[in-house]
């Protein structure tokens, strides 16, 4: 019977949330439990309503499995339209706070859902589904074990689903990106070895002789993430039926075990995946072969090297010792230079198809993707020395930064992978129009331009009220009034974000038009077709 | 042959290639964090610190739960201007216990390190039911709710076995008591001298204007008026501590 094993399994998951409801020990943890128990009722029931007793066609083992990954595209841009809509509540809440509901939608039980739901929700989406894509096509291999990728498509998203809805019942570990509590930490982790072997074992089955450079990249993401998520995540809960644990370590430790952790969620979840779409798409989309093979050796060894050391610049002039900024301070200046390694293999690519930028607008919106790596990971290093990090730690300059690398980097070059395959995944001709898609990249551009000159002057003026003497030598400001001082730069920084969303929901249309088969009457790119010019 | 050929050997193995980048990332973080469990300033013990009671730990965890760190941050850094806006700068020692560390990484609000003691138990509650009508430019979101939700208690001692799992000196006692003692500190009418003498310096009495029951409030505001208090910095030996 198809799906039999599957429809037991989750019955029987079903029945053990419904107890584990009954049987907390805190209201928070009974009414997840109740969460959970309606997603895998209801994961049962959809699976029961598709179950038949005929024997299952057999399956063409040299076609490419990309059933999870059309998913794995919709789920990207699904949870992108909704981590960034909540992104945009809450930076509305900083400017309006009566806009809090209490006390499910405060702005702390809120903000999490944000950056979980971009991070992990929008940016893992798009690195498990393209690196399904990118791994089988270049492996030459069909997706290794059978119905594994499934599990880890639906296994993430029931991370997603317990994650965010626990941080609004109040379930955290106070980690930031990764915050959810212990259960769900388990549950991560077997997705996560699962995603491990799909990976891995589609590699070892390769056709091709060589493991090309995107697949380094991709499994130096997977394995480090996996450690850095078991080791940050160490705690012991109170109650095996209750969502509360207590982490296994303290203090300092546990500040810079959070932090090596946290750098690295932003090295390799934000920077070294998104790097393993950088060497397959762009090339792809631009025609041309990677810039430099031995920069792109160089480049990935470097970088998976020195990210690591990094973390510490996230507590300068904390309780840590001297020594352990320190270092995290050289580290990660030396970091901008592998950084740059890559960018220029990226940005180099185009020699040669230059006038693409003015013709193809997802060209553009990829080398538009590479040139906010370029600039977040100079300012990165720049902020990580420890006579700046004194004026910009704790302001807006922080976030900032991060947006200018979420949104410019991350982002972009998310969109041009899905507006390449797409219409591929698909079998559709070409995408519903190119024209929304230069839409999008001007108002996408634009949002990230407001949204990053705002915060820099928002938070380059908090550290200096903070710090403001007069003449007598007492504090000029009161911290209130840095508080009030900041409110029309709030209000700026939720149009800039509100922009970008409006991008990511004409990207949704665009691609919903297109999975549906239609294709936009439109006048074709200028210049994206030459006119033939008689012979003279 | 060059260095960068022989990279063609990894190229062609998997299982090296993903045993080789494991070991690379791992190098940083051994140098970086295991000398942390060993070294003298990070593990130092300063006098006055002391394991939290049952009703500050439970305000702790309501100040975790409600995302508090997410915009105040507990570590002060020795500036001048830092000092003389929150006090003295914080020692690793002070958060000793906390598992987790609540350090934060933004300043939305103010550092609340030492928070402690600067303000009466009224204006606390006012400030977190009705966060403008204390401060008008504040945008902090209201806690009004925290009142009316009653501490609850399965058995609060299992908090503090599990601290004491990962290395928080709870004592038996301690943790015998513990379910009376979450009760009792916000209780006007009990007896605190045996809680007292387990947690030095921890603020008793009815401290959300409500005697008649003890509130998520309750908690919170112990929390928040024991935080950076317990380390009496006159007799702080500011030259051992030097990092």
């Amino acid at each position: 019977m198809k799906f039999g094993t599957e429809i037991v399994l989750l019955g029987l998951f079903a029945f053990a949330a419904f107890v584990a409801a009954g049987f907390g020990v805190d209201e928070p943890f009974r009414q997840h439990m109740w969460v959970l128990f309606l997603v895998l009722l209801g994961f049962t029931a959809i699976l029961l309503r598709n179950s038949n007793f005929k024997p299952a066609a057999p399956i063409d083992p040299s076609a490419y499995m990309d059933g999870p990954i059309r998913y794995g595209t919709i789920a990207t841009v699904f949870w992108g339209v909704v981590g960034m809509s909540v992104g945009v509540v809450i930076a509305l809440q900083l400017a309006y706070p009566q806009l809090n509901i209490q006390p499910w939608f405060n702005f702390g039980r809120l903000r999490p859902v944000h950056t979980s739901g971009v991070v992990f929700a929008f940016g893992g989406n798009a690195l498990l589904c393209t690196s399904l894509y990118v791994v089988q096509r270049t492996c030459r291999a069909r997706l290794f074990g059978g119905n594994l990728a499934w599990f880890v498509f639906w296994g993430y998203q029931l991370f997603i689903v317990m994650a965010a809805t626990g941080y609004l019942l109040g379930i955290t570990e106070s980690r930031e990106y990764a915050e959810p509590e212990w259960y769900v930490d388990i549950w991560l982790t077997i997705v996560w070895v699962a995603y491990l072997i799909l990976f891995l074992g589609t590699i070892l089955k390769r056709k091709e002789p060589h493991i090309y450079v995107a697949n380094w990249f991709y499994l130096s993401f997977i394995i480090t993430v996996a450690m850095l998520h078991v080791v940050n995540n160490l705690s012991m809960p109170a109650s095996f039926l209750g969502s509360k644990s207590y982490s296994a370590f303290s203090g300092v430790q546990d500040a810079l075990i959070q932090w090596w952790y946290g750098h690295n969620a932003v090295g390799f979840f934000l920077t070294a995946g998104f790097l393993g779409m950088m060497y397959y798409f762009v090339p792809k989309q631009a025609n041309r072969p990677v810039y430099s093979y031995r920069l792109s050796i160089i480049h990935f060894w470097a970088l998976i090297f020195l990210y690591i050391w990094a973390g510490p610049h996230h507590l300068h002039y904390t309780a840590l010792p001297d020594w352990a900024q320190t270092l995290g301070m050289v580290f990660s200046i030396m970091l901008w230079m592998p950084s740059w390694g890559g960018m220029i293999n990226g940005l180099m690519t185009l020699s040669g198809a230059w006038d693409k930028i003015r013709t193809d607008p997802i060209i553009r919106m990829m080398v538009a993707a590479i040139a906010f790596y370029g600039m977040s990971t100079f300012e990165g290093p720049m902020m990580s020395i420890k006579t700046v990090n004194s004026l910009s730690h704790y302001t807006d300059w922080t976030i900032g930064h991060v947006h200018s690398g979420a949104l410019g980097w991350v982002g972009m070059i998310t969109f041009g992978a899905i507006y390449y395959m797409v219409p591929k995944l698909w079998n559709r001709e070409r995408l519903y129009s190119l024209r929304l898609v230069t839409w999008h990249f001007w108002l996408a551009t634009l949002g990230i331009v407001v949204y990053a000159a705002v915060m820099w002057v928002s938070g380059i003026m908090q550290g200096l009220m903070w710090r403001e003497y007069d003449e007598q030598g007492f504090l000029v400001y009161s911290f209130a009034e840095s508080v009030a001082a900041m409110h029309p730069y709030y209000v700026m920084r939720a149009a800039g974000g509100a922009m970008y969303l409006a991008g990511t929901l004409i990207m949704a249309w665009n691609v919903t038009m297109t999975i549906r088969g239609h294709q936009r009457q439109e006048q074709p790119m200028s210049g994206a077709a030459p006119a033939l010019q008689p012979a003279e | 042959m060059g260095l960068m050929d022989k990279h063609a050997i990894i190229e062609k193995n998997a299982t090296l290639l993903l045993v080789g980048s494991l070991l690379v990332v791992t190098i940083g973080g051994i140098v970086e964090i295991a000398p942390l469990f060993y070294l003298d300033n990070t593990i130092e013990k300063v006098d006055g610190m002391r394991p939290y009671s049952p009703l500050e730990l439970a305000g702790r965890n309501i100040y975790v739960r409600e995302g508090c760190y997410l915009c105040h941050s507990q570590m002060i850094r020795p500036f001048r201007d830092e000092v003389e806006r929150y006090g003295h700068y914080s020692l690793a020692a002070e958060s000793m216990y906390d598992h987790p560390f609540q350090w934060g990484s933004k300043r939305t609000g103010p550092d609340l390190a030492r928070v402690g003691d600067r303000y009466s138990n009224t204006w606390h509650v006012q400030h977190l039911t009705d966060p403008r009508s204390v401060v008008p430019e504040s945008i902090m979101p209201s806690y009004a709710f925290l009142k009316d939700n009653p501490i609850e208690v399965k058995d609060f001692s299992t908090h503090l076995v599990a601290n004491r799992r990962v290395g928080v000196p709870y004592s038996d006692e301690m943790i015998a008591h513990a379910n009376a003692d979450l009760m009792a500190q916000a209780d006007p009418n009990a007896d605190t001298t045996a809680l007292l003498a387990r947690y030095p310096k921890a603020k008793v009495g009815d401290l959300d204007g409500n005697p008649q029951q003890v509130t998520e409030m309750d908690a919170l505001v112990a929390y928040l008026q024991m935080l950076g208090t317990l380390v009496d910095f006159k007799n702080y030996d500011e030259a051992a501590g030097y990092r």
